[in-house]
């Protein structure tokens, strides 16, 4: 993978420097070829299964727990803020509804999102880069490993399968986390929290948020594994390589939210009533 | 036995800034040859260059049919297998205990069994020194011992091409010694082409057939041993001698201002030093002769006429030299070159 690790440089010596005003789209250049060569060298053997088993542990055990807290209170603020709004039109019965299609359409893979690229896409950074300083990486090349299928490949892999994962718990306790609020708290009827769930959910409501986690696993992985593979100079560029790392990956994943909802809602027709 | 290195008219410049430009010089097969180079010419990226971490701008690496700056990089990493690179502090996987580190290319490239791969490292953590320390990892050992695992770990898959980035940085004058005798050493067991960059003069003048200099951009010279540490060109005569009067300055080279400066300090180039011939080091009694070295003669007797009067009075004394060694080599057990017999081809001059 020399594309992306190389420094720019004048095809010929004497020839005009590369515009720096084309260094953006130069570096989105570079992100998209590690983007491919991750999804090509995915299927060229050997797969680092301890590899990627390590780094899925990993990645699960730092995100679960802040997954959780952090759902349990976003399940409730929605559970009561849409009810007391919805109380208002005399509607509490859709309190399970609304739930439903605000967390596990939308809440649960921007949760996912922000863990995946806070902790896990961080964590990545911060070795890779480290590593990179080092000059560990090189030597891997020097020895004819690939970096990118040795230890970008499972990472991205174990973010994408940990994001999936993930999701399905999030909105598992999101919902659980809804219904304690809406019911116990909110004094709502069970019954009917469960009615309007079953009445507005569908199961591409599931699937739709499934795999925005996968594509946001993939994206954060990618992300984090080009900042970190090109940090700018010592240890401190390391630092600036993960904190571009998590500010990219935000950015990148809510604006892709944005596009697979739109989709989505105009794709997939809503269950009527 | 090791393979050429073909370098061929290698430029490389970070933006506008030229690191060097035109290197073109070979790598005798086998041989060990050493890249010298003030402090920031390059010695590193040009190693890099070899092994295609670096694409030059310009020019071509030619290994074993082989273009390490232009080809395919499936083609590339292929021939990295016949690498062995020592980096400056080892460049060892931090995570990795030092048992580890140095199995991983055996773990990556072969397919041997756990017990082969152990026996294979525990011999080469014992070539380098290391034995009893295979539990450990990078962070609890001292930079020496660092470079020394960086050496057994690019040692491991028997590579044709060995080089070795500044293998002296950080270690005392003993340990460097021991390290110049472990790199001949090396190079007699495996036959392997061997490049070292260094700007320790001890090495320099011990360890390689071939010197080459690196200064100001350019390749000033490389040839035989003799060639450099016999020449009068200022640049190569003031590094090799270690003084500050001379075309070599703080930061590259002076400019006038700096000359006439330290003139007026009384700091002139004078008539060149003339320098012994260091002789080089023999492999550890015990091991056989180095191939190389019967190879490298029949090369060198080739170019003579074209080397410089001094350089070629020293050639001619070495392989007078050679001559005495080998009637004398019957009878006495002081020379401690194994008898040269043994080397297959050619007799002595």
């Amino acid at each position: 993978m020399s594309a992306p690790s190389e420094p720019a440089a004048g095809k010929a010596v004497g020839a005009r420097p590369p515009l720096r005003v084309l260094n953006p789209l130069r570096e989105t250049g570079r992100l998209f070829a590690l983007g491919w060569t991750v999804v090509r060298l995915t299927f060229r053997r050997p797969f680092q299964v301890r590899e990627f088993v390590e780094q899925f542990w990993f990645i699960a055990s730092v995100t679960i727990l802040p997954a959780m807290l952090v759902t349990i209170p976003f399940g409730a603020v929605i559970a009561l803020q849409v009810g007391s709004l919805i109380q208002q039109f005399g509607a509490q019965s859709f309190t399970g509804g609304a739930s439903v299609l605000v967390l596990v359409q939308q809440a649960s893979p921007l949760i996912v999102s922000l863990l995946i690229s806070g902790v896990a896409g961080s964590a990545i950074c911060a070795d890779l880069g480290a590593r990179t300083i080092r000059e560990e990486l090189e030597a891997m090349e020097v020895m004819g490993v690939s970096p990118v299928q040795r230890l970008v490949v499972p990472r991205v892999l174990a973010v994408m399968s940990v994001g999936l994962l993930l999701n399905g718990l999030v909105s598992v306790v999101g919902t659980l986390g809804g219904y304690f609020f809406a019911v116990i708290v909110q004094h709502g009827t069970p019954g009917a929290y469960l009615a309007s769930f079953s009445a507005l959910a569908q199961l591409s409501d599931l699937l739709i948020g499934e795999l925005k986690a996968v594509l946001f696993g993939f994206i954060a992985g990618v992300v984090a594994a080009h900042r970190g593979l090109n940090p700018k100079g010592g240890p401190k560029g390391v630092g600036d390589a993960v904190n571009q790392s998590v500010v990219f990956t935000f950015l990148i994943l809510f604006f892709v939210n944005m596009v697979l909802t739109a989709l989505y809602l105009q794709l997939v027709p809503a269950k009527g009533l | 036995m090791g393979i050429d290195v073909v370098v061929e008219g290698l430029t490389k410049a970070f933006g506008r800034q030229t690191i060097w430009q035109d290197v073109t010089l070979t790598l005798p097969a086998g041989e060990i040859s050493v890249m010298l180079g003030p402090s920031g010419t390059g010695k590193t990226v040009f190693l890099k260059a070899i092994v295609g971490l670096l694409r030059p701008d310009r020019g071509r690496v030619l290994v074993d049919g082989v273009d390490m700056a232009n080809s395919r990089e499936k083609d590339i990493y292929e021939a990295r297998k016949l690498f062995g690179l020592l980096f400056q502090d080892g460049a060892l996987f931090g995570s990795m205990s030092l048992f580890d580190n140095i199995a991983f290319p055996l773990r990556e490239h072969t397919r041997k069994k756990e017990s082969e791969i152990r026996r294979i490292v525990m011999e080469r953590m014992e070539v380098v020194g290391l034995a009893g320390a295979e539990r450990k990892l990078p962070g609890e050992i001292s930079g020496g011992m660092r470079k020394r695992a960086g050496l057994a770990r690019a040692l491991v898959l028997d590579p044709q091409i060995i080089l070795c980035d500044e293998p002296d940085s950080g270690l005392d004058p003993v340990r460097t010694s021991y390290l110049s005798q472990l790199l001949i050493d090396i190079n007699t067991q495996l036959d392997a082409t061997m490049l070292i960059v260094t700007h320790n003069i001890d090495i320099a003048t011990t360890v390689p057939d071939n010197m080459g200099m690196l200064f100001c951009r350019e390749l000033v010279a490389f040839g035989p041993r003799e060639v450099l540490l016999t020449s009068e060109e200022p640049v190569v005569e003031q590094f090799l001698n270690g003084r500050r009067a001379g075309p070599i300055g703080m930061s590259e080279e002076k400019d006038r201002a700096t000359i006439a400066e330290e003139a007026s300090h009384g700091l002139v180039v004078g008539p060149p030093t003339r320098r012994t011939l260091a002789p080089q080091l023999k492999p550890t009694p015990g091991l056989p002769a180095r191939r190389a070295v019967q190879r490298r003669r029949a090369r060198v007797r080739e170019l003579l006429d074209e080397l410089p009067p001094a350089a070629r009075a020293a050639v001619e004394a070495d392989l007078r030299d050679t001559a005495e060694a080998y009637t004398a080599n019957g009878a006495d057990t002081l020379v401690r070159t194994r008898p040269l017999h043994t080397y297959e081809g050619g007799g002595p001059a």
